[in-house]
């Protein structure tokens, strides 16, 4: 195995997982408690909880399927079952047939069928088991770069973020990118003042219209509700800190994707068409994002913070990195890399950079993240109809 | 120990991430070249220094782009701040103001 390659699971539909998840889906909220008894009692299962999936309609519903079915068809994922209740409107057999189209084994259940919670736990035990022997017998074997789709998040931010642990990774990312990897930037919210440097990146105008467009949709809903967050950037604390202009100040957020062509601006959870840097239109709140990323497709997710944070995923990895020395002390529990030397001037970002790529590579290889020893595997979907109910 | 950052080799600012008193000498290697800079002014954590001269009207670039425009002559190891440095969206507002 070469410097730049990993070790991970081949899929029927060509794409390379780092996990091999027996996933189990919760269709809606009733179903929670079944799908998480399910997945304690059979190897190498996780389930997935959230509040939703009963009462949306419109783009609302489109978005809580979709969620629900990326989720599932992101290639750490080997096999699926679907648990619903049997009345909500996101049913567990939609989600199941959207899923099956990637051609791993999938299947669904509802309480209401079933007879009852309990029989609902055995049955889906059952099925589950059964889905378990040919689902986990694949080995890994080696795969390029150019078989990754990296997310990239910061959330719990200060002055080390957009100093040190950004520009690192944005090191990673670009590395990735040229080896014809993929690449995925989520918050758009926090691109405001950079969007003319992501535009001028983009492959073509229609492209460059929707990085445009994606910071005018939040400065116009921050202006709804009597906000200039152009004029009121950068903040006086920002300029005491150091950061001269609102340019800067994005830049320090968005130098985490690199800095190579924007391929397209991806909707929430949507899975990109084809490789290189692409940009997602959400924004930003941290585990919506790492939901968002993992749905669209995404094998790991590097998460930058500088104040700490636990955030993990049920699907993808999650590899904490930090510039701030105490925080990583205080919290090295949830932390994976120590980047604070950038800080120390002991380490340049490009060789931290390395290092964080290195650690990225043994995480898709199987090496668990701190958030994966912890079990912190946290679900939330960004809402479409956010004041409908 | 003097601690900076160059974010990437077409910048022309530097980040101090310790504070850097002026007079000090600092070498920069940027691109594969050594370059020698005498900070001009005290510099906070956090701030940003010149690397090379920057004309009024010339651009400031760090992570690899634009971040703002020099409103005053800006001389290698001078403070790089709010005093001599505006957004670009400001200074197309002042060009398009002035040329009224």
């Amino acid at each position: 195995m070469s410097g730049l390659e990993f070790m991970g699971y081949r899929r029927k539909d060509g794409s390379v997982g780092v996990r091999n998840h027996l996933l189990v889906v919760s269709a809606v909220s009733c179903a929670n408690h079944v799908a998480r008894r399910i997945a304690e009692q059979v190897k190498n299962a996780v389930s997935i909880t959230h509040p939703y999936g009963c009462g949306h309609i419109g783009e609302d519903f489109l978005r809580v399927w979709g969620t629900l079915s990326g989720l599932g068809a992101n290639p750490n994922v080997a096999g699926v079952l679907v648990v619903g209740l049997g009345c909500e409107n996101v049913t567990a057999s939609l989600i199941a047939g959207e899923i099956a189209k990637t051609g791993k084994p999938v299947e669904w259940i509802n309480i209401q069928d079933e007879g009852g919670s309990l029989k609902a736990v055995q049955r889906g035990c059952e099925l589950l088991v059964e889905m378990a022997g040919d689902a986990l017998d694949v080995e890994r074997e080696p795969c390029g770069l150019n078989e990754l789709v990296l997310g990239t998040e910061c959330g719990g931010s200060d002055a080390t973020s957009g100093l040190a642990s950004n520009p690192a990774v944005g090191v990673v990312a670009d590395i990735v990118v040229d080896a014809g990897g993929t690449v995925i930037l989520p918050e758009s919210s926090e691109w405001i003042g950079a969007e003319h440097i992501l535009a001028s990146r983009a492959v073509n105008s229609e492209v460059a219209k929707k990085c445009y467009d994606a910071v005018e949709y939040y400065v116009k809903r921050a202006m709804e509700l009597g906000i200039d967050f152009r004029g009121a950037q950068p903040t006086p604390g920002n300029i005491a800190g150091g950061i001269t202009t609102i340019e800067e100040k994005s830049l320090g957020t968005i130098c985490k994707a690199g800095s190579r062509p924007v391929q397209d601006v991806l909707g929430y959870g949507e899975k990109p068409k084809g490789k290189g840097l692409y940009l997602m239109n959400e924004p930003g709140l941290d585990i919506e994002s790492i939901t968002g990323l993992a749905a669209a497709g995404c094998q790991v997710i590097i998460f930058t913070t500088g104040r700490g944070t636990p955030a993990g995923s049920p699907v993808s990895p999650v590899v904490k990195v930090t510039a701030n020395k105490e925080t990583f002390n205080k919290m090295r529990c949830d932390i994976d890399v120590d980047v604070s030397s950038i800080i120390e001037g002991e380490e340049t970002i490009e060789d931290a950079g390395r290092r964080i790529l290195n650690e990225v590579l043994m995480v898709a290889s199987g090496k668990p993240t701190k958030s994966e020893l912890i079990g912190n595997m946290e679900v939330a979907i960004l809402r479409a109809a956010k004041y409908m109910f | 120990m003097v601690k900076f950052v160059v974010m990437s080799e077409k910048d022309n600012v530097a980040t101090a991430v310790s504070e850097i008193r002026s007079g000090t000498k600092v070498n920069v290697r940027i691109g594969g070249r050594e370059l020698e800079v005498e900070i001009k002014n005290d510099i906070p954590f956090g701030h940003k220094f010149a690397l090379r001269d920057i004309d009024v009207g010339g651009n400031v670039v760090k992570y690899g782009e634009v971040i703002g425009v020099a409103t005053k002559p800006i001389k290698a190891g001078e403070h790089v701040h709010v005093h001599n440095v505006v957004s670009s969206f400001v200074w197309k507002a002042m060009k398009e103001a002035g040329e009224r």
